[in-house]
């Protein structure tokens, strides 16, 4: 049984194909239109998808999207209404959008694929929720979902049990603890929907100062998990911005303008937010485990991305296991959709835990040289092993690689098959990456890939995290990799597994060999402002417009100071890639 | 001949979630929609969270 999942219109649209429960592909759209967090209908994620599965549209036994547009249409109209007439402008803007594509969705699904068969339209948040469980593989768990709105639900309480899920609680719009997140992210001068991970970066640089008078004024959170916004702080309702003079009198400061400076004061405002999402993620988790009395957990919706509060909720909540979906934000509804059909609707087994999250395409060799040829690339290719060796060496004398090799990553985490390495003992190796690599302000950290057999020698951490979603200290009074150290002392870890990714897993091994420390600086192959690199064309872009010294994709290894070709500046480039 | 399915499923819609009084509002919006469906889409800016 062939079912296609489809998520789109908001952030983050994306495809993904599942036969029998399991996925063949999925991909999120700008990895292939190139524009971040594209939200259009996914037609390339979708042709990827089917031509992955050699299976054409009208062949699909189903196809299911993530959200109910009637549901959310109902909302935008009663909030327009209960706001009147403030929320008009903000209404007229998005009226006309709505009226051509968002409410045709059948027909406009029908119409881009040719299929005349069976559509399925699955609530936000179980999606959310089913994209968590189903990849799970636990037979039983509570399901905890938390974004910014769905339909009406903006948080969920679910409970799956083998092919069933069952939402058995909600929060609904405006108290909403994604929108409260992304209130503080807009109010630092960071952008909406994207910034957020940059508050989450920030806090460990300031004091949580602020964190009693955010839950006295801005949010009544309770003891059993449930929350309540005060809404006369945030004027989101009736549209135009995410907070107002109020919020800015609470504080004493104007919203930071979007790169100006950040002070001491931007920083204990991060950090106190994070605090206050700290507390209600645990609250939430708490009140999960005593209504599921399951002792595991699957997180999904764009809170779940907070990996800080989930280090949080593994150390401190009642769960004895925490899984998150990779794709956790709306991304991830393409396959929570799909997984819904084929498990809960049709009954199909389920197909065990996600022990990956590379569903994304990869290129043949011949493809790969191709490209270089045609590009003038001057290039070495090697087999696995001395490919490992090289590049091994040169991590070790401290160069910064472009790795890209088999099937790309779903989720906005670099997993090692879209990623730029560097050696992290190198407490300047952060600023390099930062400024001259990537482009991004100085203060974000960089998250560490270790082997898992060793990952308790440099972590905190008892378990493996193959998806970098969970937080964890470094271990040791004086940290050996600064580069991936934050300054609160912790880092995000990826653990990689030999027996799931075997070439990744030696190079991070040889490397440890080389410098006494299987750790490297795993971050996304790409640059400030664009989405990760999906094709051999991308990265050898990505490459000749950045500092990087050496590229690796496929088996095929090349070194900036052997290119003949030079291509644009990487200030030049940039000015053409909008900020994020 | 989808356009027809969409309208059923708003009926649908309408009647299993009982929001009647949304009908007027949406014909009238559709109505709308014809003229102003002409003129270029747009969402609000990245400074909101895109709720609509």
């Amino acid at each position: 049984m062939k079912i296609l999942g489809i998520s789109c219109f908001y952030h983050d649209s994306a495809a993904c194909l599942l036969e029998d429960g399991r996925v063949v592909a999925m991909a999120q759209e700008e990895r292939f239109s190139r524009r971040k967090h594209d939200p259009d209908f996914p037609r390339r994620a979708i042709d990827y998808c089917l031509r992955e599965g050699h299976v054409s549209a009208p062949e699909l036994d189903a196809v299911g999207f993530y959200d109910k547009p009637f549901v959310k249409f109902e909302r935008i109209l009663q909030t327009t209404i209960a706001a009147w007439p403030k929320g008009l402008f903000s209404f007229l803007r998005a009226m006309p959008v709505w009226i051509k594509e968002k409410i045709w969705m059948s027909h406009l699904i029908r119409k881009e694929l040719g299929f005349a068969g069976a559509l399925y339209y699955g609530e936000h948040h179980l999606s959310h929720a089913a994209s968590a469980f189903y990849a799970s593989g636990f037979e039983d768990a509570a399901v905890l979902t938390a974004d910014g709105v769905g339909e009406w639900a903006t948080t969920s309480l679910a409970q799956g049990t083998g092919k069933g899920l069952r939402i058995l609680a909600e929060i609904h719009f405006p108290h909403s603890l994604g929108l409260f997140y992304s209130a503080f992210t807009y109010f630092l001068g960071f952008k909406v929907n994207s910034g957020e991970y940059k508050v989450m970066g920030l806090a460990p640089y300031g004091e949580p100062r602020f964190k009693d008078l955010i839950l006295r004024e801005l949010i009544d959170l309770r003891e059993d998990g449930s929350f309540k916004l005060n809404l006369s702080y945030f004027p989101f309702t009736y549209g135009g911005v995410m907070t107002g003079r109020k919020f800015e009198k609470l504080f004493g400061l104007p919203r930071r303008r979007p790169e100006s400076e950040l002070g001491q004061i931007h920083f204990d405002l991060a950090a106190s937010v994070q605090a206050v999402i700290e507390q209600a993620m645990l609250g939430l988790a708490r009140r999960a485990f005593d209504v599921t009395r399951s002792d595991r957990l699957c997180l999904a919706g764009g809170v779940a991305l907070n990996c800080v509060a989930n280090g949080k909720i593994l150390r401190e909540g009642p769960f004895r296991d925490v899984f998150i979906q990779p794709a956790a934000g709306d991304a991830g509804g393409a396959y929570g959709v799909a997984a819904f059909i084929a498990h809960a609707l049709f009954g199909k087994a389920r197909t065990g835990r996600w022990d990956h999250a590379f569903y994304g395409p990869s290129h043949e060799r011949e493809d790969i040289r191709r490209v270089l040829e045609v590009s003038d690339a001057v290039y070495d290719e090697y087999n696995d092993e001395r490919l490992v060796d090289e590049t091994a060496r040169r991590l070790a004398d401290g160069k910064v690689v472009g790795w890209m090799r088999g099937r790309m990553e779903v989720g906005p985490r670099a997993l090692g098959h879209r990623s730029i390495l560097a050696d992290p003992r190198d407490a300047g190796m952060k600023d390099r990456v930062n400024m001259k690599i990537k482009f991004r302000e100085s203060f974000r950290p960089f998250a560490p890939v270790t082997v898992r057999e060793r990952c308790g020698e440099f972590f905190d951490l008892d378990r493996e995290s193959p998806f970098m979603m969970l937080v964890a200290s470094v271990r040791g009074a004086e940290p050996i990799i600064p580069s991936v150290t934050h300054v609160d002392g912790t880092a995000r870890v990826q653990t990689v597994a030999k027996e799931i990714d075997p070439v990744y897993h030696r190079l991070v091994e040889r490397f440890g060999r080389l410098s006494g420390v299987p750790v490297l600086i795993n971050t996304s192959f790409n640059v400030r402002g664009e989405p990760m690199v999906c094709t051999p064309e991308d990265a050898w872009r990505c490459f000749m417009r950045t500092r990087m010294d050496s590229l690796v994709i496929g088996n095929f290894l090349l070194d900036k100071d052997k290119q003949n070709r030079k291509e644009e500046t990487p200030e030049a480039w940039l000015s053409r890639v909008p900020a994020d | 001949m989808s356009r027809l399915e969409v309208l059923k499923e708003f009926w649908n819609f309408l009647k299993e979630r009982k929001k009647w009084w949304l009908a007027p509002i949406v014909i009238v919006l559709l109505l709308l929609g014809a003229l102003i469906a002409v003129t270029e889409t747009s969402a609000l800016a990245p400074f909101i969270y895109t709720l609509f």
